[in-house]
């Protein structure tokens, strides 16, 4: 049990009770409709007319620049790490992270920050336990995916636009969406297809101007022709590239693609390639069910095989705060501290996110400023008995040399420094 | 060194984790300098170093061109025929000094326009990704340090990998350091030792917490000594290039570092983005020459991208994935104030499937060179570090005879 809590969830959270029967649990997360809502959080459209606003506030008045984007990313943050660290289905949540890296976007980009927690509660959470299609779908019409890689501006330069105005296209989000999003690396496209699929998303862009800001095809702006990708005839149009997403969202190299990366980050950093066969299989033969694939996972008898995961700076802060029973308001700039760790919510460098194997955590200076950290929230625990906590949060995984360690140790503080440091509280 | 709270901690982790304290950061068999720079995103060659003299570049560059050589806030000229890029103010003084040099239509032996594959091969430095670095092979391939006729593979304290991340290139079985500024406050030495006792039973955490205890103890001696710039607080290129050289400068300091910096992937806008992360790359080369003073002569620093960006301007005022690119090779070392490497012209029939510059030398000819004449590397131990590059000599003469 102590597993399922560490490996599917979040890490126990205070002396929650443990569930008795941990498939059933983890079934009933899937299943049940999600329990965390955003009601305080504006939606997308409210983002961008908030992002207008300030533009037009710099451009008249540019010393005194509004924070309005920068509170709106504050309340964001603070709302979905406080959903993740209080949350009673935390497996459901890890499964938004886990698709909201896959579909990465990132705050170094201009003009994201304003709708980067909007896509996650818009594009992601929804679709965790639906079908990859229409979270595919979502994610390709979100502005922060269409800010993100540039389709905004991108403009066929034979439609009446690029016509008129010599402008033309920009293959990012084509490239990366072939890439990283669908087929994945090796899923057997060319640069003609990376151009094809970029001359069909010519025109999907957004509205800033108008009362409900958002997603826009500019049939003007969009490449005449119908194209081929990967061997097959899209129309022109956006029902053509509804019909080139939907393509690609079903095609066995994208099953066969969400599924090692699945496996890789719920059971092991080179999982066991007969799993990763399965759960492309529960894939296909549910035309992409993401709720049945997450239930594959757990259904593999090597998804069982405890702490062979390291944790990420993310998880390794959420579990910290769960264990602690710490509120995201008594962590002050979360945000500060996940960049000091080396993980920065939101914003990953590039758009293939974080990376999700041990070796790459394992930077020496990184350990040790967990260790740091660590040391830090230790001061905040409650007067609990250290052993005690360490027994209830990990179980049976807490080993005896830890547990002597820390009964050892001079300080409540230091003991638990000691437990959270410990390389069975580190992996999950 | 000052006796402090801090210095206490060298002594103490070498003993607990290590053994012999003098083992912990013994110096390297070279007195060379080493610093492998990664531009993560694609570094678009032709607007660093703009072709200005290739009559075909207008037809494809557009508004993307930079005014030339004399105009207001024109290319600074490397001889006639192309021009950096104006924000590389440092590297033109470098240049011009004879201590920087240009390769340019370049490119690695894989031609995947994926970000992620094309830096898994570079940093592995083959068409495809393997176990370990080139930079790490290269350090196993050194000569031991000649005072402690250490085991052989001993590679403590040779290389540190400065900013929070592994990169690939510092990876495999040498031992690589790594060090960033702190942002948190740190428990007592003896805390981290019984830490690092804990975790030394596990495979990626055992080793990693025992190094970075062993080189935050390292850094904070060096650090101590210096006269306390706030710049290393800065989590900036800048900063991070001037803390590297204070760690190198140091007599048992590494002697090869790697840093990176990213903002290159300009698909729109380039020339609005593109002339920030060029400002932050030349003043760290400009702090890693002040920061390592008189060392400065024997260093050699390799500013290195998975590849280059396409001939043709996007319809975003930006550049696509492409393949030739350029190589920056700079330091007191480098036989520099040249531009190498064959240029293939700009026309329709030169450019690389229709879209990209034409590369024309192999990367690794230019880090072979380097590691042959800057560390002495021999033949057989280039073809260690750069599997299957037989086709990829060595380019002669980067580097100033000693």
């Amino acid at each position: 049990m102590a597993h399922a809590l560490v490996r599917f969830g979040l890490g126990r959270k205070g002396a929650e009770p443990a569930p008795a029967d941990p498939t059933a649990w983890l079934r009933e997360q899937i299943e049940a409709p999600d329990p965390i809502r955003f009601p305080s959080l504006p939606d997308s459209a409210a983002c961008l007319t908030t992002l207008r606003e300030e533009r037009a506030m710099r451009r008249e008045n540019p010393p005194a620049a509004s924070t309005r984007v920068r509170d709106l990313l504050r309340a964001e943050t603070s709302a979905q790490m406080q959903a993740a660290m209080a949350t009673e289905a935390p497996f459901r949540e890890r499964l938004v992270w886990f698709w909201g890296n896959h579909f990465a976007v990132s705050l170094r980009h201009g003009g994201v920050a304003a709708v980067a927690g909007a896509y996650v509660r818009e594009a992601i959470r929804p679709h965790v336990t639906g079908r990859f299609a229409d979270m595919l779908l979502a994610v390709m019409r979100h502005p922060a995916m269409l800010i993100y890689l540039d389709n905004v501006g991108s403009v066929g330069p034979d439609s009446p636009a690029g016509l008129r105005m010599g402008r033309g296209m920009n293959e990012n989000l084509a490239r990366e969406c072939l890439e990283l999003h669908t087929l994945g690396a090796d899923g057997g496209f060319t640069q003609a297809d990376v151009t094809s699929f970029a001359r069909i998303l010519t025109g999907w862009s957004i509205d800033l101007q108008g009362p409900e800001p958002g997603f826009l095809f500019r049939a003007g702006a969009h490449e005449p022709g119908a194209q081929t990708l990967l061997g097959h005839r899209f129309e022109e149009g956006e029902a053509g590239g509804r019909a080139a997403l939907a393509f690609l969202a079903t095609h066995p190299a994208t099953y066969r693609y969400l599924a090692g990366k699945l496996a890789t980050h719920f059971i092991a950093d080179t999982p066991p390639a007969d799993a990763v066969d399965r759960i492309a299989s529960r894939l296909a033969d549910t035309g992409g069910d993401l709720g049945a694939a997450a239930l594959a996972v757990v259904a593999e008898r090597a998804a069982w095989q405890p702490l062979t995961k390291l944790r990420t700076p993310l998880d390794f802060v959420v579990a910290c705060a769960r264990a602690l029973d710490l509120r995201e308001e008594t962590m002050p700039d979360v945000h500060a501290v996940l960049g000091g760790l080396g993980e920065p919510l939101w914003m990953p460098p590039l758009p293939n996110g974080w990376p999700d194997r041990a070796a790459d955590w394992a930077a020496p200076e990184l350990l040790m400023r967990r260790i740091d950290w660590a040391h830090a929230v230790s001061g905040r625990a409650a007067g609990a008995d250290p052993v005690q906590f360490a027994d209830t949060t990990l179980g049976p995984l807490l080993r005896p040399e830890t547990r002597a360690a820390m009964e050892r140790a001079g300080s409540r503080r230091d003991a638990i420094t000691l437990f959270l440091g410990s390389p069975e509280f580190q992996r999950r | 060194m000052i006796l402090n709270r801090r210095t206490a901690l060298l002594g103490l982790t070498a003993a607990v984790s290590l053994g012999p304290a003098s083992l912990a950061l013994a110096p390297a068999g070279t007195d060379r300098r080493l610093v492998v720079i990664l531009l993560r995103g694609a570094l678009d060659g032709l607007a660093a170093v703009q072709p200005y003299g290739d009559p075909d570049l207008a037809r494809w560059r557009g508004a993307l061109l930079l005014p030339e050589p004399g105009q207001a806030e024109g290319l600074l000229d490397l001889g006639g025929k192309f021009g950096l890029h104006p924000a590389l103010g440092g590297l033109h003084e470098l240049y011009r000094n004879g201590e920087a040099l240009i390769l340019h239509a370049a490119a690695g032996p894989w031609r995947s326009r994926s970000h992620f594959q094309a830096q898994d091969d570079l940093e592995s430095g083959a068409a495809q990704r393997l176990a370990s670095g080139w930079l790490n092979r290269a350090i196993l391939a050194l000569p031991p340090p000649p005072a402690r006729g250490g085991a052989a593979g001993d590679a403590v304290g040779r290389a540190v990998a400065v900013g929070t991340a592994m990169p690939l290139l510092l990876e495999g079985p040498a031992r690589v350091a790594s060090w960033a500024p702190s942002r948190f406050g740190a428990p007592a030495p003896d805390l981290y030792a019984r830490l690092a006792a804990l975790n030394r039973s596990d495979p990626v955490l055992g080793p990693a917490i025992a190094e970075g205890v062993r080189s935050r103890g390292f850094a904070t001696r060096v650090m101590d000594e210096d006269d306390g710039s706030a710049l290393r607080e800065r989590n900036t290129f800048p900063a991070l290039a001037a803390a590297a050289a204070e760690l190198m400068a140091a007599p048992d300091g590494p002697r090869i570092a790697a840093l990176e910096i990213g903002g290159w992937d300009t698909h729109a806008d380039q020339n609005a983005r593109l002339a920030q992360p060029l400002r932050q790359l030349d003043a760290g080369i400009v702090a890693l020459k002040s920061r390592l003073g008189p060392l400065w002569a024997g260093t050699v620093v390799l500013a290195l991208t998975e590849f280059g960006r396409t001939v043709r301007a996007n319809g975003t005022k930006g550049t696509d994935h492409g393949t030739g690119t350029v190589a920056f090779a700079a330091g007191g070392a480098i036989a520099g104030g040249r531009v190498v490497g064959e240029w293939p012209g700009l026309s329709e029939q030169a450019l690389f499937e229709d879209r990209d510059l034409q590369p024309t030398t192999d990367l690794r000819a230019l880090i072979k060179g380097v590691l042959a004449a800057h560390l002495g590397l021999s033949e057989p131990a280039l073809a260690q570090v750069f599997p299957d590059s037989a086709g990829a000599g060595a380019i002669r003469g980067l580097v100033r005879p000693v």
